[in-house]
């Protein structure tokens, strides 16, 4: 899991920025160790990486804010994704989803994704990189609950 | 020993494959993981000797053991569903170890590969044109003709680029294929690099897949010495739907916001880094293999219905009581396809939808489950049969609210480039939501505005407003630069001509 960014960190953010030197493309590969490893991609990062890559600030910006991926701010919350698109819609997931806002209260992420592949077995959640399927009601609350 | 044979797709393990493989493990067993058969409704699924026993949980071992189970389901390979099917491109599915280079060969691995290398590479691209093949990412654009155009191209720098985005809900073959037979893949994009004189290959998943990103490399790395000189590369999503689209893709490997470029210039004549580039579905490019072994190319073309040659990993989902991958030459019905091998909703409940092709394909009723399943049938009825996905919905489902959700996916996810679909979904949503509310009494706070001159400043009828829906739609069909736009009315369209009920009055 990430930490909250420190000073010290920029050091990290160089050598993460200098582990892709000479890579074609090597942009997104970057903006997803930054933002694995410090919870988000936020100004600093954004500036350190134009810099290395020389590219304008307003580019790498303009990058980061398209992907759903990245973020400009660190959430220390866990993160529970839950999709909701069309076939666990059909196998009733918008029905679940008021009880899981109310467990998931201020202190979870609950994040809506659109499908995990598992379209055969929903409703699906995803925690970090463990997936849950055919999740009723009360199994979903509890892994809500459970992620806290 | 006993050796018991338990999948690690990602769908057996969200739903308890490792314990159950532990529990097997502590009662003295040996345990493959092997790729799943693709019966997602008895997974985890459990095979000894060929007998299934699903869905497993740790309780079961006992009895699976002594034999006194309940959930056999006898030889698999004997199971209606699995027996029904014709499996080219899964032929492995549930059969090998995913990283057992041993399991690959043994099962006819590179075979393809060595036959292709033997042969000229032009010979290799008529092969897959005499193939019919076409790609399976949605389009259906024949992959014979890309190739023959990369390979014309000028220019010594090209690339192979395997589309596994796989975004459409209801999808999920290219994640089993990967996860489950990564050398299949591997090999067709080596064919295909050999054929049009590629370097290097990418492949790019989206982040949603972690276990397909994990064994992928994997794989690459084993199979780095059999490919090479060519090399292979996975590069990883960012959440974003639209990157699906192939010169979105290409954008968003290239460092850049995941815009959909005008065409042309074709890909394949400046893709990647402005080079020619082959851009494949993961099913297109793992179909390969079979095609290039001796006599495959005119097996597939004898396969089908039409001009849609060979097999398609349909994919069952959504409230389906047997749901999972069912390959099979083009031409099924979907009354067969979801009541024959399907049996029927889940929830027991009537069937009243089905959308078959991801987000944005059509919600087909069931007055029309004789379609065949081919590209120009689909088309000839106002729908598509995109990557393969067939999800069904019980007479619960309010077709009202899917189609305000097809739009409400077409706001969110957007490139942004242009205006139909940037602002046009938006605009969607809220059509729907007044005609669901039976049309407006006057004017909103930005058309009451005085500078809104061409605004008009009494209330709409829902007549009027649903008017204004076919509209928009028309005007997101036409003018949209790419099918995410450009099919969103498709949804919504069909939803309201054959559920006009679900809309309000
Ligand atoms: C919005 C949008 C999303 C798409 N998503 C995918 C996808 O996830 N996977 C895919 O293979 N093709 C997708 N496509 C189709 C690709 O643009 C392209 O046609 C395909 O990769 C070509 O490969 P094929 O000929 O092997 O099908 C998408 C197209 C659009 C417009
Ligand atoms: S239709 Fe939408 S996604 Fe496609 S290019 Fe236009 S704005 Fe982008
Ligand atoms: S639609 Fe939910 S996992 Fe695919």
């Amino acid at each position: 899991m990430w930490e909250h960014r420190a000073m010290s960190d920029t050091r990290d953010l160089v050598r993460l920025i200098a582990a892709h030197a000479g890579m074609e493309g090597a942009l997104l590969p970057i903006l997803h160790d930054v933002q694995h490893a410090f919870g988000c991609v936020d100004g600093e990062a954004e500036a350190e990486i134009a810099k290395a890559l020389n590219l304008s600030r307003a580019e790498v910006h303009g990058v980061v804010s398209f992907y759903h991926d990245f973020t400009p701010q660190a959430d220390p919350r866990p993160r529970v994704e839950l999709c909701r698109a069309e076939a666990c819609k059909a196998r009733g997931v918008e029905a679940m989803v008021p009880a899981a806002e109310k467990a998931a209260g201020s202190q979870v992420q609950l994040k809506t994704v659109y499908c995990l592949g598992l379209c055969s077995a929903g409703p699906n959640a995803r925690v970090g990189d463990t997936l849950h399927a055919r999740l009723d009601e009360a199994a979903l609350v509890a892994l809500i609950e459970g992620a806290r | 020993m006993r050796v018991v044979r338990i999948s690690d797709d990602a769908l057996a393990l969200a739903c308890g494959a490792d314990a159950v493989a532990a529990a097997f493990v502590a009662a003295g067993c040996t345990v493959e993981r092997v790729s799943s058969w693709g019966m997602h409704w008895l997974e985890p699924l459990v095979e000894i000797d060929g007998i299934g026993y699903g869905p497993a949980t740790p309780a079961d071992v006992a009895s699976i053991l002594d034999g006194s189970s309940t959930k056999s389901i006898d030889l698999i390979a004997e199971h209606p569903f699995i027996a029904s099917q014709q499996r080219l491109t899964f032929a492995r599915a549930g059969r090998t170890r995913a990283l057992s280079l041993d399991d690959y060969i043994a099962t006819g691995g590179w075979t393809g590969f060595h036959r292709a290398r033997a042969m000229a590479p032009d010979q290799v691209v008529a092969e897959v044109l005499a193939s019919g093949l076409r790609g399976r990412g949605g389009a259906g654009f024949p992959a014979g003709i890309k190739w023959k155009t990369v390979a014309d191209a000028p220019g010594d720098r090209k690339y192979i680029v395997c589309n596994a985005d796989e975004g459409d809900s209801g999808t999920f073959a290219d994640r089993m294929l990967m996860e489950g037979d990564p050398f299949q893949l591997i090999e067709g994009m080596a064919i295909a690099a050999y054929a049009v004189g590629a370097g290097q290959g990418y492949i790019y998943v989206r982040s949603e897949y972690p276990h397909a990103i994990t064994k992928l490399r994997a794989a690459i790395d084993l199979a780095a010495d059999f490919i090479a000189p060519f090399r292979l590369e996975v590069r990883v999503g960012a959440g974003a739907y639209v990157c699906g689209e192939e010169t979105s893709l290409l954008n968003s490997i290239e460092g850049k916001r995941g815009e959909v470029r005008a065409k042309p210039p074709l890909p394949a004549l400046k893709g990647l880094f402005g080079c020619p580039t082959v851009v494949n579905n993961v099913l297109t490019l793992a179909a390969i293999p079979h095609i290039l072994t001796e006599g495959g190319a005119s097996l597939y073309d004898s396969l089908g219905l039409d001009r849609s040659k060979g097999t398609m990993p349909i994919q069952l989902a959504g409230n389906i009581r047997h749901g999972g991958l069912y390959e099979t030459a083009f031409g099924i019905t979907l009354h067969a396809l979801i009541h024959e091998v399907g049996g029927g909703t889940a929830s027991g409940r009537p069937v009243k939808a089905v959308q078959v092709g991801g987000p944005l394909g059509a919600y087909i009723h069931p007055d029309r489950f004789d379609l065949p399943f081919a590209y120009e049938a689909y088309a000839g009825a106002d729908a598509l049969i995109g990557h393969g996905g067939v999800t069904v919905f019980d007479d619960t489902a309010d077709m009202g609210r899917m189609a305000r959700f097809a739009m409400e996916f077409c706001a969110a996810e957007s490139c942004g480039k242009c205006t139909p679909c940037r602002i046009g979904s938006t605009r969607g949503v809220e059509l729907i939501d007044r005609i669901r509310a039976g049309g407006r009494a006057s004017a909103d706070s930005v058309e009451s505005l005085p500078q809104m001159h061409n605004a008009r400043k009494a209330g709409r009828s829902r007549a009027e407003e649903l008017q204004l829906l076919e509209d928009l739609c028309d005007v997101m069909q036409s003018g949209s630069l790419c099918a995410l736009g450009g099919f969103t009315p498709y949804p919504v369209m069909s939803a309201l001509r054959h559920w006009p009920e679900d809309f309000g009055t």
